[in-house]
């Protein structure tokens, strides 16, 4: 590991500031992925920039919806009855998540910004391109049972492994951002980005941007929502895939859905066309199935020495009929 | 032999001694020893599969501040021996595997260590390496199968057999690549201390016996036996991998030698774990059943195929339970080796046992849904009169009891036969059986000490207590010997300063040291009847069992799973485990259940998850830690039930005990396998079973 300076500044604008000014520091929030890093020595900065008390750790009411600083931990957030009662999607995903000593440390703000996995990111004595750009694809090839089918390039296949980013998707959450210039709001789909040839940035934000807070639509079908895991142990895994979703039922004619996939790509993603396919259609589970193919329509499995992830294309149609099935309480 | 000792103290469920103690952070392991100014040691490992170090530059490791050394093949110690080549340690620039360890940084901290040992650069001739397991690749037939049975037996002629038979099962089975993963990492604290005669060595090291470690430093650095202590109170963990010295131990010697009169402390990470503390080989088990229409067996046979390292052979004894499971009057059994490229595989709970009850358990259960017999009817009907590989009796023999009380209590009548016929609320429900095995081993040589003190008896040996009770089961096994209260014995274990104690393998541990610690009740009683004075002590070792001759000496399960599969995604769970044992007398049932619950739970974990994924194109595991390497986790543990028989055996040694650390990992995989397949109609015969295997076949 290699040392760095520790600062603890006391106002978020002042560690804007330090992080901004210094390309070498990075924020330190909750530090249960950034302190992994550190110690296999794939995140090697100067400076630490202690922002875990410099925004709020409150959660209030805003708009209709829900307004949650980014300082509030996984566990408060998910206990919140607000957020069970309206949101439980978010409680699922957070609950589904690390374990509860992990999520008494993790931070609403920094549980999005963990980076993509894989294991060759992680290891240090083998090619990456995101943690060294040009040096190569490991997982190309290699084990990737846990890796994208989705949006991948050439250049990187790995997958983003928050459980809570993938609700925040499909409920369309707002990121509330305090930048070197002043504060700012990015949509949440719109927060991370698939890896192109420029697999090291994980996120549109520009180095010294700091959440503060996450705002959560006022979305009543949010009430009618899961979050559906699908993992290799009971707990304690990171998903092979994941359906986080909400539906808008008149009688048994879908007037609207929100659905977003974890486990598949660089990004959680936010299922657009399996969104539309749904759309004014009578639920039923032909139709979920034919919105889980119109979405994997281009999906791209990787082959790899462990027989390759072709199985997650089967693996999340099923799943998303399956969530489906429970929302709609349509079974044929 | 003579009757049992009569149970007082034994069969009682006493807590842990040493309970409190863990609980409340008092009891010190191997890095925690109580020593000052430590300096700390960090390893560098290399980065190619097979080649050699060309150079290596530790300038800037060494310009680091609080850096005092950087220890590599130029200049590091020559050591006495190396016969061993796990443990010729910085000898020479040869890499056999990736993740050898090719340089040591000592410095005053373990964070400088660690940031130094990333600073040293090494230059490399790198070789193409072959770390692939191929049946259909080069391979050898090993003189031994580990420890030391026959490579090969054969009796009869399977393949007439099978051409003749009514019905016959041939397939393939295969067991993954699996590291040990003990939950405290190999340690060892080291300091050598240059005064006296030639100099003392002192490990406080995590070692599953103090004494064959013992031997081996002392043999490697050229040393008296008398030279060298090695302290070890407690374990956390070692499943095998702690039960010989590995390289890091070598190192830590090596680095407190050169730096006279400092303890120097090195810890593994667990990524470093899957390269340098050993781990269970993949095993490739091809099995041929041939049977009448009644269930009888005429034939079988199972084929291993499974790999060693380049540099040490370890060959795993897998297919050694099939030559004393069942009855047959044909019968072979082979194993032939691939060395390769790889880091040396080692003992993993139940060496041969565990991997090798997979493959013709389920063979077994292929042969009953063939048959249309029930498969705990299957097993009964193939029961030995006797133990088929030697023709010697049994000295107790209860499998068809644990089969029937294991089915009674797991409520196995009811079962309708047919697979992938069970829908319950989304999840396909099925269930099934496998028979356990392990053999008594009893070890060569033990001795006990029993010495009067303030109206109580100490016992001194340097036993060894992983976490199985060790500190309280050896107590209970003096207090019956001397007929006293097991409160007025205290036991001494996990030091070189007590008289020689074996290793703590191959489920030995109570049957070696109980019997050294009952020949030292006897001859103190002897010796001094049954008042003695303060300061009176005698001695006591464990004798050769001339039963062992004339009996086949065992110890046998059966073990029931009942799982869910997710009919939607394929998740399996298992809400149900449930094993019977016959194995001998149990001394204590609170941590005699741990053991069995211990081992079946880490059957579970190898039927389900565990795999240690071995990347050919770099030579190393690349799943190297916990949140990758998906071991059980107590979500994935339901109903998880140890049971057993009253078995009574006065052959196996005077307190009538079988050894059970590892009798519960034997079997589960299978009974696992086994229930998956009567859910869903899928039969998967490579482990694990994850749902990717299952998706492709469900409704």
């Amino acid at each position: 590991m290699k040392p760095f300076a520790y600062q603890a500044p006391t106002t978020a604008s002042d560690a804007v500031r330090q992080v901004a000014d210094d390309p070498d520091a990075v924020f330190l929030g909750g530090g249960t992925n950034l302190v992994d890093h550190l110690k296999l020595g794939v995140a090697r900065p100067g400076a630490l920039v202690d922002v875990t008390s410099l925004t709020s750790a409150e959660i209030t009411e805003r708009d209709g919806g829900l307004l949650i600083g980014a300082g509030v931990r996984n566990s408060d957030l998910a206990a919140d009855p607000r957020v069970r009662e309206r949101y439980p999607l978010v409680a699922q995903a957070l609950l589904s998540g690390a374990s509860g000593q992990l999520r008494n440390m993790a931070t609403t703000g920094g549980n999005p910004l963990q980076r993509t996995r894989c294991v060759y990111f992680q290891d240090v004595t083998t090619p990456c391109n995101k943690r060294e750009p040009g040096s190569g694809c490991s997982a190309i090839g290699g084990y990737t049972r846990y890796h994208a089918i989705l949006g991948a390039s050439e250049h990187c296949v790995a997958t983003h492994p928050s459980d809570l980013a993938v609700a925040l998707t499909a409920l369309d959450a707002t990121v509330h951002l305090l930048g070197p210039d002043g504060e700012r709001t990015v949509a949440f789909g719109q927060l991370h980005r698939l890896p192109g040839d420029r697999p090291d940035k994980d996120t549109v934000l520009d180095h010294g941007d700091l959440i503060t807070a996450i705002g959560l639509p006022d979305l009543p079908m949010a009430r009618r929502s899961t979050y559906r895991k699908v993992r290799d142990r009971a707990s304690y895994a990171f998903a092979l895939v994941s359906v986080a979703a909400a539906v808008d039922l008149d009688g048994d004619a879908i007037r609207d859905t929100r659905i977003a996939f974890g486990g598949v790509a660089h990004k959680p993603w936010c299922a657009t066309r399996a969104e539309d396919a749904l759309r004014g259609q009578t639920a039923g589970v032909d139709a979920f199935r034919a919105a889980a193919e119109a979405e994997l329509a281009d999906a791209a499995p990787l082959e790899g020495i462990d027989g390759g992830n072709a199985f997650k294309i089967p693996l999340l149609t099923r799943t998303l009929v399956a969530v489906l099935r429970e929302l709609t309480g349509v079974n044929r | 032999m003579t009757g049992l000792l009569e149970p007082k103290a034994i069969g009682t469920d006493l807590r842990r001694r040493d309970g409190a103690l863990k609980v409340t952070g008092a009891a010190r392991y191997a890095y925690e020893a109580p020593v000052d100014n430590a300096a700390y040691a960090h390893p560098v490992q290399a980065t190619i599969g097979r080649g050699r170090v060309t150079s290596v530059d530790t300038a800037a490791a060494e310009a680091l501040d609080g850096v005092i050394a950087v220890l590599t093949h130029e200049n590091a110690e020559r050591l006495a021996s190396t016969e061993d080549a796990e443990l010729a340690v910085l000898q020479s620039g040869d890499v056999a595997f990736r993740g050898q360890v090719i340089a040591l940084v000592v410095a005053e901290t373990s964070e400088t260590a660690r940031h130094a040992a990333d600073l040293v650069t090494v230059h490399y001739d790198e070789q193409e390496h072959d770390c692939v397991l191929d049946p259909d690749g080069e391979l050898y037939k090993p003189d031994k199968v580990n420890p030391a049975f026959e490579t090969d037996t054969a009796v009869g002629d399977v393949a007439g057999a099978m051409a003749s038979a009514d019905v016959t099962v041939e397939q393939t089975y295969t067991t993954a690549m699996y590291h040990n993963n003990p939950l405290e990492p190999h340690a060892t604290t080291a300091l050598w201390q240059p005064a006296g005669d030639g100099g003392d060595l002192t490990l406080w090291d995590s070692t599953q016996g103090v004494h064959p470690a013992r031997s081996t430093v002392a043999e490697v650095f050229g040393l008296a036996e008398d030279q060298v202590r090695v302290v070890c109170p407690y374990v956390g963990g070692g499943f095998g991998s702690k039960g010989t010295p590995h390289a890091h131990v070598i190192l830590a010697a090596a680095a407190a030698r050169a730096v006279p009169g400092r303890p120097v402390k090195l810890a593994l990470t667990r990524p470093q774990m899957f390269a340098l503390a050993g781990y269970r080989t993949p095993t490739i088990q091809r099995m041929q059943l041939a049977a009448n229409r009644d269930g009888v067996l005429s034939a079988i046979a199972i084929d291993v195929v499974e790999q060693t390292s380049r540099i040490k052979e370890f060959a795993e004894q897998t297919g050694v339970p099939t030559r004393t499971m069942y009855r047959a009057p044909n019968r072979r059994t082979t194993h032939r080796l691939a060395a390769l490229d790889v880091p040396v595989p080692s003992w993993m709970r139940a060496p041969g046992e565990c991997p090798g009850m997979f493959g013709p358990e389920v063979a077994m259960d292929e042969l009953a849904e063939a048959l249309g017999i029930d498969p705990v009817e299957l097993r009964i009907r193939n029961e030995p009169e006797v133990d088929p590989d030697t023709g010697h009796p049994f000295s107790s023999r209860n499998l068809v009891a644990c089969l029937r009380e294991g089915a009674a209590r797991f409520g196995w009548d009811e079962r309708d036969p047919r697979p992938g016929v069970r829908l319950r609320d989304g999840w396909l429900i099925g269930t099934g059986v496998a028979s356990s095995v392990y053999p008594v081993h009893q070890m060569p040589q033990s001795t006990a000490t029993i010495r009067c003190e303030d109206g109580r008896y100490v016992v001194e040996i340097g036993a060894a207590d992983l976490g199985t009770g060790t500190w309280t089961t050896l107590a209970q096994i003096a207090a019956d010997a001397l007929a006293v209260p097991v409160a007025d014995v205290q036991v001494c274990i996990g030091d070189t300063a007590y008289p020689m104690a074996s290793v703590a393998g191959g489920s030995s541990g109570m049957i070696t040291w109980g019997s050294a610690v009952v020949e030292a009740a006897h001859a103190f009683r002897e010796k001094f009847g049954d008042d003695p004075a303060d300061g009176d002590e005698a001695e006591g070792s464990v004798s050769e069992n001339p039963m062992a001759e004339r009996y086949a000496m065992y110890a046998f399960g059966a073990q029931f799973a009942e799982a869910h599969v997710n009919a939607d995604t394929g998740e399996i769970r298992v809400p149900r485990l449930l094993g019977v044992f016959a194995a001998g007398r149990i001394v204590n049932p609170r941590t005699a259940r741990s053991q069995f619950q211990g081992g079946m739970t880490m059957g579970l974990s190898m039927a389900l998850h565990e795999t240690s994924v071995m990347d050919p194109r770099f030579g190393h595991v690349v799943n190297h830690d916990l949140a990758e390497y998906h071991v059980a986790t107590n979500a994935d543990v339901a109903d998880l039930q140890a049971h057993w028989l009253d078995e009574h055996d006065d052959k196996v040694n005077p307190m009538g005990v079988k050894g059970i650390g590892e009798i519960g990992i034997v079997g589960t995989a299978a009974a696992v396998a086994n229930a998956v397949h009567h859910a869903t109609g899928v039969r998967v015969r490579d482990l694990p079973i994850t749902l990717d295997k299952l998706l492709p076949h469900l409704p």
